[in-house]
């Protein structure tokens, strides 16, 4: 079997790991994971910000970059929502529309794609901590991912989980929102986060690079406890890959 | 706040967040409410089709929206209800001068009508010497406190007991209390004479049913059945969209509003208007007369996809489940609609400059979509309103021309990446390798470390290593 990465942009610049550990863990599982060197944003910013028109030229990249592909697996819920979701609402060029469904039948998120395409929901491995799981609201809502990850979490050994209030409450992320707002996007943030400490975890495990880099940056800046960890590095190091 | 300042959002979000009582008075109902929706949705089964069956009967209700109008009016009409069509605000208030006018009226009692606060008619008829006094609890207390109500459902959901109490110390003379039931029996004590003299009631309407002319009013205090058989006029304000085909599609709204409203099984009234004293209805008022509020709907009406924002029965959930409503509260929005389905109402009804940064005041969560009762795709509606406004102009001059060039450079992969090591240069040269500060991000969060090496980077020597390995 081969998948295709998808390496949304914070994956890329500021948290590479993540990918790494994706990667790892497909080897792990004796997948073939191959990377197209070529690709880049898949315009989210610019679309959610209103700017339709110019999401089109980078929407038209990636079409032709991952068309042919059988399996298109991302570490982001909320990038790979967006593929899915909201390509069809931008004017691109009509030659590749046909090839449009062909990539939202194939695009996965990660713990998706292992738990709901592969079938696997043990991965072996030990983690020896309290761990919580954030909620991103892509994941939940527009990708119905909810029972996928903590399955995965779950089933490490002596790892503990402990579900936090709120679960499944929005971080305060919201790309653009963050900056625009930047009084509301931290008010939420720092509810987050509260709920995150007092749920007593030492880890709030997230499936989305962009809402844990804002509850990590949080977390730091208040020298809060909590960290926060993704959860293709969760699997990676409790295998210890 | 009283005029619509919705372009003046971030002064109101300003002023909120640094409202502590109010925060927490928002929090705790907003959580209250939300919880007691999901125990009474948790007993309904078939809760999914009751959201289903509803966005069915608004599509249609939409679609057709002038079929049923006139089939209303002419019922009204036969039952003997006067039927006023207005076109905005100030011919709605217009009429409703010109009725109270010709019938000498100087006091009228209201229940809680969102449709009235839109036409701000409290102001209106105070400025034309007319008493109006609001009935319902919630928009008393907001009314005594010279406010708009800054929830739908819940019109003092910002203030605390203590606000109230100290309200109704000041300005009813009443001894200082936080106990709700004295507070209670105060207001009633005072409403109650002002039912029995009011010589007009106002009241707003749920749903109204095209096939035989008549309409219902949903409350819990018995406030608005007071409004509309007490005083001997009663006007009622009423929405284009609030109609609904016929009477037996009722059931499927009454369950779904309480549900999601008030976490309600039922609502405790539900008052139906079929007709004035002598009419085959018997028991009305002398008069009854309603008014036909476009305001701005037929303009929603024309757009084939934000029309879906019409289908709106005004439950307040997705207020509730909203988690920027939840820290910033209704007032902050800076209109009469609030909230999520208000951030996709505003730009709509006053317009993409007024309502230029609403839409954009969402983390784009999606939490409101999934209690909305008619189903609308609220997120999906302000991505559509975030571009109709990109569109038009009304965005800054900055952030547009760096999306534009955001989007060129990441058409090539080979910039792209340039891109994110310069960035890395200027993060080890001019901040020693601490995290780039951001303006307006990371004044109370660390911004991350761009990696020099990449994920492109890292992926390539590690197949390198595996090859030569
Ligand atoms: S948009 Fe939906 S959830 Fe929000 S108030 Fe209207 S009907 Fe209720």
């Amino acid at each position: 079997m081969k998948v295709s990465l998808f390496i949304p942009c914070l994956t890329e610049h500021f948290f590479p790991s993540s990918g790494i550990s994706m990667v790892k863990i497909f080897r792990h599982l004796g997948i073939d994971a191959e990377y197209i060197e070529d690709q880049t944003c898949c315009g989210q910013p610019a679309f959610n910000s209103g700017y339709r028109h110019e999401a089109v030229p980078l929407a038209e990249k990636f079409i032709r970059l991952f068309r042919e592909k059988e399996y298109i697996i991302a570490p982001s819920g909320s990038c790979v929502s967006f593929v899915k979701n909201n390509y069809k609402e931008l004017n691109i060029s009509d030659e590749l529309k046909p090839a449009l469904k062909n990539i939202s039948d194939r695009i996965f998120e990660f713990t998706e794609f292992l738990v709901d395409v592969m079938k696997i929901e043990n991965l072996g491995g030990e983690f020896n901590h309290t761990v919580t799981y954030h909620d991103s609201c892509h994941l939940l809502r527009e990708l119905n991912i909810h029972d996928q990850p903590r399955k995965l979490i779950r089933a490490i050994k002596n790892i503990n989980f402990i579900e936090m209030n709120s679960a499944d409450t929005c971080c305060g992320f919201g790309g653009t929102f963050s900056y625009k707002f930047e009084n509301v996007s931290v008010a939420m943030t720092e509810q987050k986060c509260k709920n995150i400490e007092a749920s007593g975890a030492e880890y709030c495990v997230g499936a989305d690079s962009s809402c844990l880099m804002n509850i990590e940056g949080f977390l730091r800046k208040h020298k809060m406890n909590a960290k926060t960890i993704h959860i293709a590095d969760l699997l990676a190091e409790s295998l210890k890959l | 706040m009283k005029s619509p300042a919705p372009s003046k959002t971030k002064k109101l979000i300003k002023e909120a967040l640094g409202n502590g009582a109010l925060r927490s008075a928002v929090f705790k109902a907003t959580e209250s409410s939300a919880l007691s929706r999901q125990k009474i949705i948790d007993q309904i089964p078939y809760w999914e089709d009751l959201r289903d069956k509803a966005h069915l009967i608004k599509k249609d209700v939409i679609e057709n929206l002038s079929k049923y109008l006139t089939q209303f009016e002419r019922n009204c009409e036969l039952n003997g209800i006067a039927v006023h069509w207005a076109s905005d605000s100030a011919e709605a208030q217009k009429i409703i001068l010109d009725i109270a006018k010709q019938n000498n009226v100087t006091k009228v009692v209201k229940s809680k009508s969102l449709t009235t606060e839109e036409i701000h008619l409290n102001d209106f008829l105070k400025a034309n010497d007319i008493e109006s006094l609001e009935t319902d609890l919630g928009e008393y207390i907001v009314q005594l406190n010279d406010q708009i109500p800054s929830h739908l459902i819940i019109p003092a959901m910002h203030l605390s007991r203590k606000d109230i109490g100290e309200l109704f110390a000041k300005k009813l003379g009443v001894e200082y209390t936080e106990d709700p039931a004295q507070l209670l029996l105060t207001a009633r004590k005072i409403l109650r004479e002002k039912f029995l003299a009011a010589e007009m009631g106002i009241t707003g309407v749920n749903f109204a049913f095209a096939a035989n002319g008549s309409f219902c009013v949903v409350e819990n205090e018995a406030n608005a059945h007071n409004t509309l058989s007490l005083p001997p006029i009663h006007i009622a304000v009423m929405g284009l969209e609030k109609i609904i085909p016929d009477v037996s599609m009722l059931p499927y709204f009454l369950k779904l509003l309480p549900a999601n409203a008030t976490g309600q099984k039922s609502s405790t009234y539900v008052n139906f208007i079929g007709g004035p004293t002598g009419s085959a209805y018997g028991e009305g008022p002398e008069q009854i007369h309603i008014i036909l509020l476009d305001n701005g709907r037929t303009k929603i009406l024309k757009d084939p996809v934000l029309r879906e924002s019409l289908y709106c029965i005004r439950c307040g959930a997705c207020l509730n489940a909203c988690p920027v409503y939840q820290q910033i509260g209704g007032h902050a929005y800076g209109w009469v609609y609030m909230g999520p389905i208000g951030s996709v109402l505003i730009p709509q009804f006053l317009g993409e400059k007024e309502g230029r940064l609403s839409p954009f005041l969402s983390s784009l969560c999606g939490a409101c979509t999934t209690v909305c009762p008619t189903k609308i795709n609220l997120p999906h509606h302000l991505l559509t309103l975030r571009s109709r406004i990109v569109d038009s102009g009304n965005s800054k001059f900055i952030e547009r021309n760096a999306i534009k060039i955001w989007s060129k450079l990441g058409s090539n992969a080979k910039v792209y990446r340039l891109m994110s090591r310069i960035a890395s240069f200027f993060q080890s040269k001019l901040f020693f390798n601490s995290p780039l500060r951001v303006p307006g991000y990371n004044k109370e969060r660390q911004f991350p470390l761009i990696h020099s090496e990449g994920f492109r980077a890292r992926f390539l020597k590690m197949n390198g290593d595996k090859k030569n390995g």
